[in-house]
């Protein structure tokens, strides 16, 4: 499923009428992406499988005359890409799951003192060193943690490297528009893999922010901070970011939907696993089963009514992930008991097969059956199968 | 600074323009008030405050900003130098400064610190050196003095169980991406003067466009220390210099190294 081949040379006629695909490495396309965006300033440290975004920069960054940096760790990086932000730049890391947790500290000053910057984890399996193969096991801590406090930062996951381009650029929007950390969440696969795309680059409008450190000339000082001492500054200040969180609820969901409207099995996958399912949901297609899938592609804010929406003509639900159950916390608490969940899950590196997805979903389909159809425990748990 | 009035009144001391005009919440006798104020005059006299962008740490000292009528931004604990590196990178025009502790900057910060000083960052770090924890209550610092008495020394320092005071500005000294490092106190008026010959030396290392430059100031805390502001002062002039010799370790822009910039 992920494509190899390299694009074939056209005739020069029509190269000229249509862009003409490249074959990308995920890794160096997401980099590119955010050069095209205007990324001002990269600030990293090598990890697998990350490594090609960082080598990608510093070559590219000097050549246009940007800002790149080798950190001397990750929490090196992101506290110069906190300080480079804080006067107003485009500013872009990546790392790779254990090194997103050394840079969750920073998350929490950022989210605080509400400074904007996209981060791109690639992640990789865990816990611990875990190894270097492709996993989404860093869902709860994309979307519910990260660092202290009560924060949240929008996340999110791309399907394709056409896809991760596009967000890319839509990730520096949504950070400026919120003055918020943006996480996209690639894995694995979204970093290594290579396959032809027409990347298309955007790069976003500037605005003016006027809260940017610029030096005070002509007007008062200003401060990033995250520090409130006064206990009902600090809660007013929770106040006003969770204002922020409803908004970003209200405005930035993101999903895409695939052969659902006649679907009696709703698979729900992002990222990797969804490329997996598309191909589980046309060998079951041909086995005469009506599957569908709901692929999240903001992980917060988690298209809840949306899924809801979607599932109410389903007999049940698929969650396909590459952990142990992280995503599915958050389809059953959309769902709310109303419809049966069924979980198939790979981990440490492991990517579940389409064959493995089919059988998930003859088993859900079984179990569900019309004449078998008694009473679904009220939050599904009882239907759950690992 | 002196300016000659109307009725020929002379003033010959006054508050710098870019200290702010407001009540300290730092306790009697704690040396960050004299320390904020000579920041402030060389932000003054060198006409630096509208380029400024300093970077607060965290303990004590992390209230700068109410203090210096600068642009701030606040690091997390120790970070201030890859903070300060961010801001340097892309503001090249900018005047850059940390303004961090020693636990801030000789515990937590060591990997930062190190790391900006290799790469040479342009940049100017007031390391202020008290030798304790003075915001959590006067914990025990790495620079901590052997035998000296902290809430969570409360036997004294014992190298055998704590290891041994680090003198981190003569390590950093070291490094040739360290311009400039020297070590300064605040115990008293001549002492002062001469940190602020030191401060004023720093910023002019940035200004040359040369590598990072460090002042360490010896500092006191009187309520961490269980001792008045007078003996306070008299402890840094008498013991803790002991531990911190003061001096210029080193000042590369005065010696270039071959094939590096003239000063």
């Amino acid at each position: 499923m992920v494509l190899m081949t390299t694009a074939t040379a056209e005739p020069a006629s029509q190269a000229d009428q249509a862009p003409r695909p490249v074959l990308m490495k995920g890794n160096e396309a997401m980099a590119e992406a955010a050069i095209q965006a205007g990324c001002d300033a990269y600030f990293g440290y090598p990890i697998t499988p990350q490594a090609e975004l960082l080598e990608w920069m510093a070559r590219r960054m000097p050549e246009l005359g940007r800002v790149f940096v080798q950190a001397e760790s990750e929490l090196g990086a992101i506290n110069m890409a906190l300080g480079a932000a804080a006067t107003g730049a485009r500013v872009l890391v990546s790392s790779s799951s254990p090194g997103m947790s050394l840079m969750a500290e920073a998350m929490s000053y950022m989210a605080g003192s509400e400074v904007p910057m996209v981060l791109i984890n690639v992640m990789r399996g865990g816990p611990g060193l875990g190894s270097i193969g492709p996993s989404q096991a860093d869902y709860f801590q994309a979307t519910k943690g990260h660092g202290h406090g009560d924060y949240r930062v929008p996340v999110l996951a791309p399907s394709s490297i056409s896809e991760a381009v596009a967000l890319t650029a839509d990730a520096f929007e949504v950070a400026e528009r919120y003055r918020t950390p943006v996480i996209i969440l690639a894995d694995g696969v979204m970093g290594q893999a290579m396959e032809p795309v027409v990347p298309v680059y955007r790069t976003p409008a500037r605005e003016p922010a006027g809260w940017e450190l610029t030096g005070a000339v002509e007007r008062d000082p200003r401060v990033v901070r995250s520090l409130h001492l006064r206990p009902e500054e600090l809660e007013a200040h929770n106040h006003h970011l969770q204002a922020k969180y409803a908004a970003i609820t209200e405005h930035e969901v993101r999903w895409a939907g695939e052969d659902l409207d006649d679907a009696d099995i709703v698979i729900v996958a992002y990222g990797t696993s969804a490329r997996v399912a598309r191909t589980a949901v046309e060998r079951a297609r041909e086995q005469g089963l009506r599957v569908g899938i709901f692929r999240p592609i903001s992980l917060w804010p988690f298209p809840s009514a949306e899924l809801a929406a979607v599932a109410l003509g389903a007999r049940a639900v698929v969650v396909v992930e590459m952990s142990a159950g992280q995503m599915v916390e958050d389809v059953r608490l959309a769902l709310g008991g109303r419809t049966p969940i069924f979980f198939h899950g790979r981990t440490g590196g492991m990517v579940p097969t389409p064959g493995e997805v089919v059988e998930a979903v003859v088993h859900a389909a079984a179990v569900t059956a019309p004449h078998l159809a008694g009473h679904p425990s009220p939050d599904g748990t009882k239907a759950v199968t690992r | 600074m002196s300016t000659l009035t109307s009725d020929t009144r002379r003033v010959i001391y006054q508050r710098p323009e870019a200290l702010v005009d407001t009540s300290t919440h730092y306790c009697p006798g704690c040396g960050h008030g004299i320390i904020h104020r000579l920041v402030a005059e060389l932000l003054d006299e060198m006409h630096l405050a509208p380029s400024t962008i300093g970077v607060a740490s965290v303990g004590c000292s992390v209230f700068a900003y109410d203090y210096l009528a600068v642009d701030f931004v606040e690091s997390p604990h120790g970070r201030a130098p890859a903070v300060a590196t961010g801001v340097r990178r892309v503001r090249p025009d900018a005047f850059v400064f940390t303004y961090q502790g020693d636990g801030d900057l000789a515990a937590i910060g060591t990997a930062e610190i190190v790391h900006a000083a290799a790469r040479g960052e342009r940049i100017s770090v007031i390391f202020v050196n008290n030798g304790i924890y003075g915001m959590t209550g006067g914990q025990m610092a790495p620079t901590t003095l052997l035998g000296q008495h902290t809430t969570s020394s409360p036997a004294g320092r014992d190298a055998g169980l704590a290891g041994y005071p680090i003198p981190i500005t003569e390590m950093l000294a070291l490094l040739p991406g360290v311009t400039y490092a020297a070590r300064g106190s605040i115990a008293d008026p001549p002492l002062i003067g001469r940190t602020k010959a030191m401060l004023r030396r720093a910023f002019q290392v940035q200004l040359a466009g040369a590598g990072l430059s460090i002042v360490e100031i010896l500092s006191t805390c009187p309520v961490g220390w269980g001792m008045t502001p007078t003996e306070a002062m008299a402890h840094v002039a008498h013991d803790v210099v002991e531990t911190y010799p003061l001096g210029v370790m080193v000042d590369r822009l005065k010696v270039p190294a071959t094939g590096a910039r003239e000063a």
